[in-house]
């Protein structure tokens, strides 16, 4: 065991409770939002979400008092995967869809770093999704943070995968034929371990969503819903505007009983054949409503709860973690094949190796 | 009875049956007990695609060449001299290829009415007087290898599955091959079925007696040790040399190795074989696709492993664009293509060289990529080694362009003792690398290394060398975002300096012309060494003069290449493709280069090389 992983499990204070971060060395310098800013021009539209997601994460780094030189941020290809440039960690903006696969290659090799992939429906769901569907899969020690803005914006207004059916766009004037997918949905049968949705506006939500998806040993996705104020703008106004964000959003809390509205007068209940509904508290009972459980085994919960709000409409979206269970990662279990194969035949001697076991002399 | 035991000098013998029949496992064991012997040899394994295709068919044949002598050889050999036939279809398959008075050994066994038919025999060839230009030796394989199990307590279909392990006995007998090894692999083989190990010797040991007792073998032939250069031997295969390769390449850099691989054939072998090593610190990621095993490998580098990936042609194909983002990033990077027939899916277990140009030229924008290219099997050890040196000293992706051939041929290597092996160490970034005007120190990510344009290696985890980098064209020195025109002229133009100065840093192409007035030159590249080679030497037997020359690298060129190309009158570029050395030759030296090609999936054959040679000699 390194120091790094006595320290972090036994001292309070910054780092601590982030159990996926055990490898990571700790700094004990006082970090700001200020140091993990780069000196680079942020270069997003004027009012674009990204600008509320960057400063959320600059804002909540130094909880994890990581050194900064251990932390590194991977995108791919769109306006959500300029943001490496912007923070003053070690970065790679790479190409468009495979930022999954190269965090694994780093993450899988280097324990001691604290990787974050940022992409957005495009580059995750479309271009990129067989690697971001494998990296879920797998469990690699990564923190996904999925920009969902249901547009393609720095190619100018295409619809995406997670635009909803019908979308009049510029390549599709007479609306899109596609059906979208539910990036929720499709990160739990894609046997996630950790799952969850916030918004760009919503600072305070968003920022205790990165820090359970932090400290979640393994892959985490964070679908982030992002307002693209260029070419869709107002995509998620009925979960932003304060006279209906109270009725549409659903509020999840592990073990807390599913409850939202203005007066927390609306409830989650089981419905027919598996699925979930919504009801009135007063006309069904407190005991009738469905009580979240992230942390359980089986999906199906998380599931149905993913499958609950409409896509159009945004009504009745939950919001928080859907799912949060343990399952070995994938890093570790690489290096313990590593450490397991040397302590067993000791460290390989490359003379004996080339020469085998069938070798002939010529004098 | 005493029989009769002839001294010969070399001999090439072909296994063909069904692809179910073993004959690359009987190939396999009787190379082994030749390389034990101390001939010199070369195999060319040769088999369809389909793993079982239907038994008895022509496209079912599965073959294995082996050519041994007591000399020094470069090939397979052009033509068999022995054929061991397993049934009808493997005989018509292959029967083209022997000249006449050549040894065949068939199982008659399999030679029914039914089978015969299915390849189109009318008649019986072993009795219609189609084959009396050959030396048959007509032998009940199946049969006396049941017989001779009969004391087994097996199922009468393990006992004929033994059918291979006579055949090899009796080629063993009659070329004096020791036996240990093959006992002790068929023990070590069936450990978990006694039985069937025992079953399996003793069909093996049945078949080597037969050909002591049986009438049908008046001969057997004795080919004396090659006289190779001093040193300890193995015999290898070009995938498994260049899986030593990479292992070594790691241990002399003392760097990790990170395969990221994705299965294809040929070259899924050294993902096989790198998986072994864990003890050697080398992690093998199995990935979801090609894609993913080039951006795995990328990711792992820019974290300080030696990043590697493994494929053939389609393979790079998809991979091209990562391999642009590794031009972009400068950062070591290993691209290993096994290449095999294409277009597209091609012929998937044959050979070709017909990536070269791909690997060239195969990327968006000005790529460029050094290339490297093993000539023999044992040399993709050394090639592997020498294009992980290109990678980590300049920072950059480098092709290592295997084939087909080479990966599952082999021949015997004399081992290098590791410590005569380049020393591959690298030194990472630690400290700021450039002094503001203000006196400040920062770090520079594209600041270069003025003698090899190589920039720093800065590894995360690196205190005050945090940076990003990417694949938006940077500014050069401080690799932020930049779109100037000119700072984008200067870091293509940088890039492609950087490349083209690895010249400096290799080899001479080194001629071989031996009475030193040859007028012709026979150049190539890669696989086509061997039989290059051959023809060469035939040509010089009969009294021609020719000078050959081979490219091991081939971005860039060695320095000397224009000054040897000029000393020629004629230029003759043979190559398993449709003249991309060539091309390049031309378009880069001027050279009227005269292109011989052939894209048959097979290398080429060392007469058909001669005669080429010789024709030219004659123009000039």
């Amino acid at each position: 065991m390194s120091e790094a992983t006595a320290s972090a499990n036994g001292a309070a204070g910054p780092g601590a409770g982030f159990p996926s971060l055990t490898l990571v060395p700790k700094t004990d310098a006082k970090q700001s939002m200020k140091d993990f800013k780069s000196d680079q021009e942020v270069r997003w539209c004027p009012g674009c979400g990204d600008y509320a997601i960057l400063a959320a994460v600059q804002g909540f780094l130094p909880e994890l008092g990581l050194r900064k030189e251990n932390i590194v941020f991977i995108s791919g290809i769109g306006c959500s995967s300029r943001f490496p440039y912007y923070m003053n960690t070690f970065g790679m903006h790479s190409i468009h869809g495979r930022a999954p696969a190269i965090a694994t290659g780093l993450a899988s090799s280097r324990q001691d770093l604290s990787v974050w992939v940022v992409t957005g429906d495009g580059d995750a769901l479309s271009i990129g999704g067989n690697h971001l569907i494998h990296a879920l899969r797998r469990n690699v020690n990564l923190k996904i943070l999925l920009f969902n803005n249901r547009i393609y914006g720095l190619t100018k207004g295409q619809y995406s995968p997670t635009s909803e059916t019908g979308k009049v766009t510029k390549s599709t004037p007479l609306g899109s034929l596609d059906h979208p997918f539910n990036p929720v949905s499709l990160a739990i049968g894609a046997e996630a371990t950790f799952v969850a949705r916030t918004i760009d506006s919503d600072r305070k939500h968003l920022t205790s969503v990165l820090r359970e998806a932090a400290a979640h040993p393994g892959t985490a996705l964070v679908e982030i819903y992002q307002n693209c104020n260029i070419f869709n703008d107002g995509a998620f106004d009925q979960l932003k505007d304060p006279d209906t964000r109270d009725d549409v959003t659903i509020r999840l809390e592990h073990g807390q009983p599913i409850k939202f509205g203005k007066d927390l007068q609306f409830g989650v209940v089981r419905g027919a054949a598996g699925s979930l509904d919504v009801a009135e508290v007063a006309q069904v009972g407190e005991d009738a409503l469905v009580v979240h459980d992230a942390h359980a085994e089986n999906p199906e919960l998380a599931f149905a709860l993913s499958r609950l709000g409409d896509l159009t409409s945004n009504y009745h979206t939950p919001i928080g973690v859907f799912r949060n269970v343990e399952r070995p990662v994938y890093d570790t279990l690489m290096a313990d094949q590593l450490a397991a194969d040397t302590t067993a035949r000791g460290t390989g001697d490359l003379a004996s190796l080339i020469a085998g076991n069938d070798t002939w002399t010529i004098a | 009875m005493t029989k009769q035991v002839k001294q010969i000098d070399r001999v090439v013998i072909r296994f063909a049956g069904d692809s179910g029949d073993g004959m690359q496992l009987t190939g396999d064991r009787f190379t082994s007990e030749t390389a034990t012997f101390g001939n010199d040899l070369s195999t060319l394994p040769n088999f369809p695609a389909e793993i079982r295709a239907p038994a008895g068919t022509l496209p079912g044949v599965s073959s294995f060449q082996l050519h041994f002598a007591d000399h020094d050889i470069l090939t397979p050999g052009d033509a068999p001299t022995v054929l061991v036939a397993m049934n009808p279809a493997a005989l018509k398959a292959n029967i083209r290829d022997l000249p006449r008075g050549a040894e065949i050994i068939v199982n008659t066994d399999e030679f029914s009415k039914r089978a015969m038919a299915k390849v189109g025999y009318a008649t019986n060839p072993l009795e219609d007087g189609s084959l009396d230009a050959y030396n048959i030796h007509a032998v009940p394989l199946t049969t006396l290898t049941v017989d001779s199990l009969a004391e087994f307590d097996i199922s009468k279909k393990d006992a004929e599955r033994a059918k291979n392990m006579f055949a090899l006995g009796l080629l063993s007998w009659l070329y004096h091959r020791p036996t240990e090894s093959t006992i002790a692999f068929l023990k070590k083989k069936f450990a978990k079925l006694p039985v069937i190990a025992e079953a399996n010797v003793a069909a093996f040991k049945a078949g080597w007696n037969f050909g002591e007792t049986t009438e049908g073998f008046a001969v057997s032939y004795e080919i004396a040790p090659a006289k190779l250069p001093s040193g300890t031997y193995r015999n290898i295969t070009g995938n498994l040399a260049l899986s030593y390769g990479l292992v070594a390449a790691g241990q002399r850099a003392q760097l990790p190795v990170y395969l990221g691989s994705y299965p294809i054939t040929p070259a899924s072998d050294i993902l096989h074989e790198l998986s072994k090593h864990k003890n050697f610190d080398v992690r093998t990621f199995q990935a979801e696709d090609e894609i993913a095993g080039i951006g795995a490998a990328l990711g792992a580098s820019f974290g300080g492993a030696l990043g590697v990936t493994t494929t053939s042609g389609p393979g790079v194909a998809l991979k091209s664009e990562a391999i642009g983002l590794a031009v972009s990033l400068e950062l070591p990077l290993l691209i290993v293509d096994v290449q095999r027939g294409g277009p597209s899916t091609g012929l998937p277990t044959k050979t070709e060289q017909s990536d070269l140009l791909q690997a060239m030229f195969g990327r968006n924008g000005e790529a460029p990529v050094p290339i490297v290219a093993p000539r023999t099997a044992g040399d993709c050890f050394d090639a592997a080694i020498e294009a992980a040196r290109i990678a980590l000293k300049y920072r950059t992706p480098v092709f290592l362009l295997s084939d087909g051939y080479l990966a599952n041929g082999s021949e015997p290597w004399r081992i290098p003792a590791v410590d005569d092996l380049p020393d591959l160490r690298v030194e990472f970034a630690t400290e700021p690398n450039h002094e503001l005007e203000d006196g400040s120190k920062v770090f520079w990510p594209y600041k270069r290394d003025e003698e090899t344009l190589a920039r720093p290696w800065a590894v995360p985890g690196t205190a005050g060398l945090e940076h990003r980098i990417g694949g938006i064209e940077k500014a050069d020195g401080t690799g932020a975002i930049n779109y100037e025109p000119a700072n984008h002229d200067f870091m293509v133009r940088i890039r492609q300096a950087k490349v083209d100065g690895i010249a400096k840093d290799i080899e001479p192409l080194e001629v071989d012309d031996p009475t030193g007035d040859a007028k012709v030159l026979v150049v190539g590249w890669g696989s086509t060494y061997g039989p290059i080679a051959a023809g060469v030497r035939r040509v010089r037997g009969q009294g021609g003069k020719v000078a050959q020359a081979h490219f091991r690298h081939l971005n860039p060129f060695p320095a000397n290449t224009a000054e040897v190309l000029k000393k020629y009158d004629k230029v003759i570029v043979p190559e398993m493709n449709l003249g991309q050395l060539a091309l390049l030759l031309r378009g880069k030296y001027l050279v009227d280069a005269i292109a011989y090609n052939q894209v048959r999936g097979l290398p080429f054959k060392a007469e058909e090389l001669a005669g080429v040679i010789q024709e030219v000699i004659e123009s000039v």
